[in-house]
């Protein structure tokens, strides 16, 4: 059997602590439910009418004890609720104080693009993380709110123009999981996924080395032309690729493209065929994605590709 | 003084036939409550079926993973105008339409207090709608930024297409409408009741009907300054919600479920009165704790307007706001306990006929009381954190506004159809109705709470194949289709038994309330001579002059 997501498989003591309180609360109140349910299958049994009887039943009006005690009990539940409420809170998020953020996640329609200010790496859309280890996350939005949500790590928080969140992020075990975002967001809201890679301690060292590597521009050959595609066709409008002219921030960081799993936030795994595919029209993909069709001719994506690929 | 012809047909018989001369114009000039009742109630069930096909196309659209049935852009646009539609063109008219009908004949009165403001609160919300689905029409299509059109989203820049300002504009047209119903409804009951009939004798359902008219004029000019500020902002480069030019994000959010909570009160309110009635006159008992039930309806009225963060709980507003929503929003849930416990307490001990309207007035119970638990679960803030904006509030919502409303709304129709009509609608259909609704609803919702909490967001076109979301999601569409074929059947129940259904006469339950001494379909007068008021229920009291239900009530003539 394959293993249920989300709540069913929490891996963080965040989502430990918050994954026993739903699943309490709505063990218990199932049992509610199925203390009404009896009672009404008993009423069903025994009050039903018998066709020939044609006396009306005792007419009752009321019963002030009755009352009381049903609305004290429910009291008695809404206040244990109410408590474990309060210490759920203080586990699931902790204060922040006056950390300065590890990490900061800023959602744009339809991708996240991710920040680490202490070592000056940034990616998109998949996140990594030394696992164990709590990093302070600021969450924020150039446009439209979003919403950050890995399922197995933790709690929602919003990315909201103007309004800059924080959230302490840790992952347990080292491991891949995948969120998305999950406040509506226009037209691509379904293909915002987010990936967070939790690594051990030098695994993460490693990768944020590589990733401060700014990598020569290839000057001969399909890659060296696609190099030069990429500053002539409008990318550089939009994107970045260090050590080069290209440092706008409307799309992804492309720098080191090579290092990520999937293309267009999770819509095509990253191989060269799909992002081949994606550079020929990523609207079939990704319809409505904020990369427009660039009608690039088969020849210059195959160059535009080898340069992307040849960035290492 | 010379004689003037009348501009319109001058009303004689209770439910003019369309056929006849001037037939249509009686219908369309008409000031009378029970006919105005009526159109909305047909013009509801034309949005329902509408509503209703928006949902079926989205659920064909997720029966698998990475399905291309429709693209995003209609997605979007369907699920906007799905809720849209229902809350505003289905539940809410429809209740405000049982309202209009039945509050002037349980009170014992000839009309509404204002029948011409009644007309106009009608035609309102024909046109707000009309005007709503005009932008299917348009080049940028319909609106599609959700049914809470959260900024800044809904505005310009990133909603560049004219479907949100139809959307503003549509809803504007008909928040004056509630408004216009909800102050009509107030001073009906207040001033128009029958002689003997003080404020703890009204049935529960026009209590019901009164607190959920003061919610409406209290939280419906909320969001109609909000939609003000939102055209303001998208027609005249207003910036009341643009981050990126000094506005705020977050100010729509309070405007919106300022409204947004109470309004979900305004659709569940009356569903409740509904229940109300039913159950005591199926059960052969009067209701059990009167008082409760009526003095609950007020506490969750006030309660309902002091909640509204709760669905606000990711925004980030800190903890001890968060804190204070979460209190107070569990605190709701003791009042609507108190209801649940007093409908069953009602039924315990009585000798019930499970007629349809019964048998939709018992499964409401259960199937409201499953989206209530879930209901005060996500009221616990880190709860809330898990499952909002999942397919686990979809399934939420959709218990208490199907499972509830609908569920209410159903029994309301089969119980009042005879009086409407004046015939019975057939009781075979019904049941298959009924049971075809209990199947299709629960398999279309239920399993939308795991897939909620395994990770899947709402409001999203396609889904990746993670384990097990492609089947949940595909016995999820099963059902919808389950669900499509229920409301075929009760659309062809009301349609044969319109015509050929069995007569009913006035009192085809052997209920007690005013309405039910009214003839079927009452007359244009309503009544000739309003019975005698000593008691919650008049009609028990004619009927056993040996057990009144208040032996010592002075007689007020
Ligand atoms: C108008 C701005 C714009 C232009 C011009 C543009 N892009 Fe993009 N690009 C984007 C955006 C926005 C995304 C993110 C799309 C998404 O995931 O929704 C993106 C995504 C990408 C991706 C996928 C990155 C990832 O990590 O998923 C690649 C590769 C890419 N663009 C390459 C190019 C190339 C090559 C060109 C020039 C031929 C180009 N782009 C031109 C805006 C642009
Ligand atoms: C007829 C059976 C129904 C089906 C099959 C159905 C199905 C759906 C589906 C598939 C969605 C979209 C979920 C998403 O993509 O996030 C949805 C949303 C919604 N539905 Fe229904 N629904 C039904 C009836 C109702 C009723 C009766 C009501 C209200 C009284 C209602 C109110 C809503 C609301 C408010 C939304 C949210 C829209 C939004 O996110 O903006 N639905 N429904
Ligand atoms: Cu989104
Ligand atoms: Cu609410």
């Amino acid at each position: 059997m394959e293993k249920l997501g989300g709540i069913f498989n929490p891996s963080s003591p965040e989502m430990e602590a918050l994954s026993s309180l739903t699943l309490y609360t709505i063990v218990t109140t199932v049992g509610i439910l199925l203390l009404i349910v009896a009672a009404m299958i008993y009423i069903i049994i025994a009050y039903r009418k018998n066709p020939d009887d044609n006396q009306e039943p005792y007419q009752n009006f009321g019963n002030l004890n009755l009352e009381i005690v049903w609305t004290l009990i429910p009291c008695a539940i809404v206040a244990v609720l109410f408590l474990l409420t309060c210490n759920t809170m203080k586990v699931v998020d902790p204060p922040v104080g006056d950390h300065e953020p590890d990490i900061i996640i800023i959602g744009h329609q339809w991708w996240w693009e991710i920040r680490y200010p202490k070592s000056g790496v940034i990616t998109a859309n998949e996140l990594h993380i030394p696992a164990g280890k709590y990093l302070l996350a600021r969450i924020e939005s150039v446009d439209v709110i979003h919403d950050f949500w890995v399922p197995e790590l933790g709690r929602k928080i919003d990315a909201i123009p103007g309004h800059p969140n924080h959230m302490w992020i840790v992952a347990g075990e080292p491991g891949l999981y995948i969120g998305a975002c999950a406040e509506f967001c226009g037209a691509q809201h379904a293909n915002m996924h987010i990936r967070v890679i939790a690594e051990t301690e030098e695994e993460f060292k490693e990768w944020e080395k590589q990733e401060l590597v700014i990598p020569p521009t290839p000057r001969t050959g399909l890659a060296g032309n696609g190099a030069k595609l990429f500053q002539e066709k409008a990318c550089m409008n939009c994107h970045t690729i260090m050590g080069t002219a290209a440092a706008a921030r409307v799309g992804p960081n492309l720098t080191h493209l090579n290092d990520r799993q999937t293309i267009g936030a999770g819509v095509l795994t990253n191989t060269p065929e799909n992002l081949n595919k994606w550079l020929t029209n990523p609207q079939k993909y990704k319809q409505g994605s904020l990369m427009p069709n660039m009608k690039l001719s088969p020849t210059e994506v195959e160059a535009i590709v080898a340069y992307l690929e040849a960035l290492k | 003084m010379s004689r003037r012809l009348p501009l319109v047909p001058e009303n004689t018989e209770p439910l003019p036939s369309l056929k006849e001369n001037q037939g249509m114009l009686a219908w369309v000039s008409s000031v009378d409550h029970k006919q105005i009742g009526l159109m909305y109630l047909m013009v509801t069930m034309v949005f329902f079926v509408v509503g209703g096909l928006e949902a079926l196309l989205m659920r064909i659209q997720l029966s698998q993973p990475e399905f291309n049935f429709i693209s995003p852009e209609v997605y979007n646009q369907l699920f906007t105008m799905h809720g849209t539609t229902m809350i505003f063109f289905v539940v809410m008219p429809f209740l405000i339409g049982v309202g209009v009908y039945l509050v002037p004949l349980m009170i014992g009165a000839r009309d509404m207090a204002f029948p011409r403001l009644n007309a106009l609160s009608f035609w309102l919300v024909v046109f707000g709608g009309i005007l709503i689905y005009y932008s299917f029409l348009t080049q940028s299509g319909a609106p599609d930024m959700g049914w809470f059109a959260y900024s800044p989203l809904s505005e310009k820049p990133f909603s560049l297409n004219k479907g949100p300002t139809y959307w503003a504009l549509g809803l504007l047209a008909t928040g004056i409408s509630s408004v216009a119903s909800g102050l009509n409804n107030i001073v009906t009951i207040l001033t128009m009741r029958t002689p003997g009939m003080t404020m703890r004798r009204i049935p529960l359902f026009v209590w019901m009907i009164l607190v959920t008219s003061f919610l409406l004029i209290f939280v419906i000019p909320i969001i109609a300054s909000a939609f003000a500020m939102m055209l303001l902002d998208r027609l005249l480069e207003a910036t009341f919600f643009t981050p990126a030019h000094g506005g705020s994000a977050i100010l729509w959010q309070h405007f919106f479920w300022g409204f947004g909570h109470p309004e979900v009160y305004i659709l569940i309110l009356p569903a409740f009165g509904i229940i109300s009635e039913v159950i005591p006159v199926f059960s052969r008992k009067p209701i059990f704790g009167y008082e409760f039930v009526a003095g609950s309806t007020v506490a969750i009225g006030l309660l309902s307007l002091g909640v509204w963060a709760h669905h606000m709980f990711a925004v980030g507003l800190g903890d001890v706001t968060n804190l204070y929503f979460s209190l107070a929003s569990m605190l709701i849930a003791i009042p609507t306990g108190v209801k649940v416990l007093n409908w069953v307490a009602t039924m315990w001990g009585g000798k019930i006929i499970f007629a349809t309207p019964m048998l939709f007035a018992t499964a409401f119970i259960i199937e409201f009381v499953m989206g209530g638990i879930t209901g005060v679960a996500i009221a616990s803030v880190p709860i809330d954190w898990v499952v909002t904006d999942s397919y686990f509030i979809v399934a939420h919502f959709h218990y208490v506004l199907y499972g509830g409303s609908m569920f209410a709304i159903f029994a309301g129709v089969y119980y009042w159809f005879p009086k409407f009509t004046g015939r019975m609608m057939s009781e075979t259909l019904g049941k298959w109705h009924f049971w075809l609704t209990i199947i299709g609803f629960n398999m279309t919702f239920f399993v939308q709470h795991f897939l909620g909490v395994m990770g899947m967001p709402r409001r999203i076109y396609t889904y990746q194949d993670f384990p097990y979301w492609g089947s949940m999601n595909l016995i999820s569409t099963i059902g919808a289709v389950v669900l499509a074929l229920s409301v075929l059947v009760f659309m062809w129940n009301v349609h044969v038994s319109r015509k050929r259904g069995k007569k009913a006469g006035n009192n085809p339950w052997d209920a007690w309330t005013l309405e039910w001494a009214a003839a079927s379909p009452p007359a244009v007068h309503n009544f000739d001579l309003v019975p005698p008021v000593r008691g919650r229920r008049p009609l028990w009291d004619l009927a056993h002059p040996e057990q009144p239900d208040e032996p010592n009530a002075k007689v007020v003539d």
